[in-house]
């Protein structure tokens, strides 16, 4: 093989910290690179050797979804060059290693916002697709999948496919597609995309701000149709206080700014609206005790948080002040400690809003505690077989690990799957096999497309083992 | 996989009726269900019984396959079929033999066949597991050692020789794999309860393999390389380790 195959050995986690394997990393700005590994792993396959290949981006997602024990990993992020710009259809093509942040600086003066971003901007498009990702926005502009034009697709057999939503010649009924939009990485590796953008005529958000004092009344400002006049809406919610106080929530609302808008309310800005000026103000160092997030610390960040997000109306704010406080914190995982945390992130049904209450109430009741507690309403899920946004309540806790926290997580997976939800593959880290393939009804389509175009498991990752996708 | 709060889905064990080992994995099952793979001696009567109880702990499966520690030669193919299924996450070495000390010293037979098992055989094992584990870039390998090879005494002194080996090479094997991501857990008991101490006089800190293996599973979850079951006998041993060699000999112990 070609020096240009070098690999070294890394163990890779996840966002989490947790469940570390090693595999071989290959990084290369070379399409025809990667191709070859994966025609190195292909020819290793065939008999029934190798431990497969897979792409990985920036390592956002906390479980073992990016990881492949034994196998070879594609760092993806020197893939990452926008390849163009296009004003008048408002579309991007990049290669799959460019991180959201990277896009949305480049895309910005031309007016041109990606049209879902996560918790984080510091995901890569590969990942973003991979994942199906969501944001704020779901309930206005689904998730990420539902914003690609287009994508290609370097699959098992050597061969560079172009796939589109709605079919193309190597993919006729677009099954291919779907399957790779929340395929986590196991139809093959993305190398390019085209993503159709938002055109927008400032970078800042009109917020309104709620302050709730109960869980009840925080799913009531959900369910009174307020939320139709916003384009972005989630909520950091209290998961340590006991009821009452349980489920109290800051609601944070808002739409992009129209350019009239920004004059009205704030005039300064107006005069470079298109400015955009997030940036990492502290990263945490790597000497944070385990044993620090606690119900103490957490309380009283949750008071100062819950405190300091107050009820405001047509507040401008920027989009790390909106959207992404944490990137204000660089590698802020760390303040876990080295056992690290797991994040569960769950979606019920809209019907099963009093079991969703119930769930809360045991989480409060369980002696785990959670800091940073997302809640936001989704709209309705797309076509792909693995996506995990379905209309309904979804919530995101995060604990750190501790005695008693597998057994408990897993009695909150069987009333999830019995109130007919289901779990995030970015997220999970612990589910089981059984519990996985029950929340996803369409996975053995799925499976099947997956077979269908890697019949001898080329592409394999630690979470295609544990739950049991291969 | 092992997945993040560190519940393994198929854990091997060698000595598959070992009382320890049984609680271990045990002590794995109440965490998650999982696959179970037995090494155990061909003939063993306890095997059915094992394996009901196993499947009423809550694994998936129990593969019973036929494992000879003496039988070096055929480990590879033990392991082969030990892996048939898929990766194996945990495996727990916990097959031994402890005899008679004063008939073993004095019988070549059979202080020979007490060496091969204990020492040779867990050997041999490690190296494969080693091998396995790190092509497969995890794992977690759980080596039941003994309070007794870190100060071995007159009065156990073939056993305690044999886990002497077994505890140097398999806390050195933990040094070689760590920068593979294999993790090496060697485990110290003191005195346990179980078939193979039921002649012994219960000596003090004796404890049960169901407190065992709490504190294994609770140490490999940490990644923890060493544990001492109970954890008070680090501190006997170590005033032992000291204590001057024409007195040490006169304890009667």
């Amino acid at each position: 093989m070609t020096e240009s195959l070098t690999t070294r050995p890394r163990q890779l986690t996840g966002w989490g910290r947790t469940a570390p394997t090693t595999a071989q990393v290959l990084r290369t700005p070379d399409v025809d690179v990667i191709a070859a590994a994966v025609a190195r792993e292909a020819e290793r396959r065939a008999s029934g050797q190798g431990r497969g290949v897979l792409a990985r981006g920036l390592g956002r997602s906390y479980g073992d979804v990016a990881q492949n024990a034994g196998g070879l990993v594609v760092d993806m992020t020197a893939l990452d060059r926008i390849l163009s710009i296009d004003d008048a259809n408002a579309t991007v093509t990049v290669e799959a290693g460019v991180s959201l942040d990277t896009l949305m600086q480049a895309a910005l003066p031309h007016g041109l916002w990606v049209p879902v971003l996560p918790g984080t901007r510091q995901v890569t498009v590969g990942g973003a697709i991979g994942n199906d990702i969501h944001g704020k926005n779901h309930h206005s502009a689904g998730s990420f999948g539902n914003h690609v034009t287009s994508l290609d697709l370097l699959v098992a057999d050597g061969r560079v496919l172009t796939l589109t939503p709605s079919g193309s010649p190597d993919d006729p009924d677009a099954s291919l597609f779907w399957a790779t939009v929340g395929g986590i990485g196991l139809t093959g590796i993305i190398v390019r995309a085209t993503l159709a953008m938002e055109r927008v005529e400032t970078a800042w958000f009109l917020a309104d701000g709620i302050v709730t004092s109960s869980l009840a009344e925080t799913i009531a400002v959900h369910s009174d149709g307020s939320e139709e006049r916003y384009d972005y809406s989630s909520a950091w919610f209290d998961a340590i206080s006991a009821p009452p106080k349980l489920g109290r929530a800051a609601i944070s609302r808002g739409s992009l700014a129209t350019l009239a808008q920004l004059e009205e309310y704030a005039p300064k800005l107006a005069a470079r609206p298109l400015e955009f000026g997030g940036k990492t103000f502290v990263t945490l160092p790597d000497v944070f005790p385990n044993g620090l997030a606690n119900k103490l610390t957490f309380g009283l960040l949750g008071q100062v948080w819950y405190a300091k997000s107050g009820t405001y109306t047509n507040q401008v704010q920027s989009l790390t002040g909106f959207y992404h406080p944490l990137d204000m914190f660089g590698e802020w995982n760390r303040a876990y400690g080295s056992n690290g945390f797991l994040q569960y992130q769950f979606v019920v049904p809209p019907a099963a809003v009093d079991e969703f209450a119930q769930i809360i109430a045991s989480i409060q009741a369980s002696g785990h505690y959670s800091f940073l507690n997302v809640f936001k309403l989704f709209g309705p899920g797309n076509r792909a077989p693995l996506s995990y946004p379905m209309a309904g309540w979804n919530v995101c806790v995060d604990f750190p690990i501790k005695a008693g926290l597998s057994q408990f997580l897993g009695g909150l997976d069987a009333r999830v799957l019995e109130f007919g939800g289901r779990l995030y593959t970015s997220k999970d880290s612990r589910t089981t096999a059984e519990t996985f393939h029950a929340m996803y009804p369409d996975i053995d389509a799925w499976i099947a497309t997956r077979r269908g175009i890697d019949p001898t498991g080329v592409f394999a990752s630690d979470m295609a083992r544990r739950l049991e996708l291969m | 996989m092992i997945d993040a709060t560190g519940n393994p889905q198929t854990i091997l064990l060698l000595g598959g009726t070992s009382e320890i080992g049984l609680a271990i994995v045990g002590e794995y099952l109440s965490g998650a269900p999982a696959r179970v793979v037995l090494g155990v001696r061909p003939g063993d009567d306890r095997t059915d019984a094992t394996v009901a109880a196993l499947t009423g702990q809550g694994a998936r499966e129990v593969v019973v396959l036929d494992f000879d520690a003496t039988d070096t030669d055929a480990h590879p193919a033990f392991l082969d079929a030990a892996w048939a299924g898929g990766d194996v996450d945990v495996a727990i070495v916990a097959f031994g033999v402890l005899g008679e000390n004063e008939e073993l010293w004095a019988d070549q037979r059979k202080a020979v066949q007490a060496a091969q098992v204990n020492y040779t055989g867990a050997v041999s094992v490690g190296v494969l597991l080693g091998q396995r584990m790190q092509a497969q870039g995890f794992g977690q390998i759980i080596a039941m050692s003994s309070a007794a090879g870190l100060k071995v005494r007159r009065s156990n002194f073939v056993y305690g020789s044999t886990k002497a080996g077994l505890d140097g090479f398999y806390t050195n094997l933990g040094d070689a794999l760590a920068p593979s991501g294999v993790n090496v857990l060697v485990v110290r008991p003191g005195q346990v309860r179980t078939r193979m101490s039921a002649h012994v006089k219960e000596a003090p800190l004796t404890v049960n393999p169901d407190q065992v293996a709490t504190w294994v599973v609770d140490a490999a979850r940490a990644g923890k390389r060493v544990v001492w079951t109970p954890p008070a006998f680090e501190a006997v041993m170590l005033v032992l380790r000291h204590i001057p060699a024409p007195i040490f000999k006169r304890l009667p112990i």
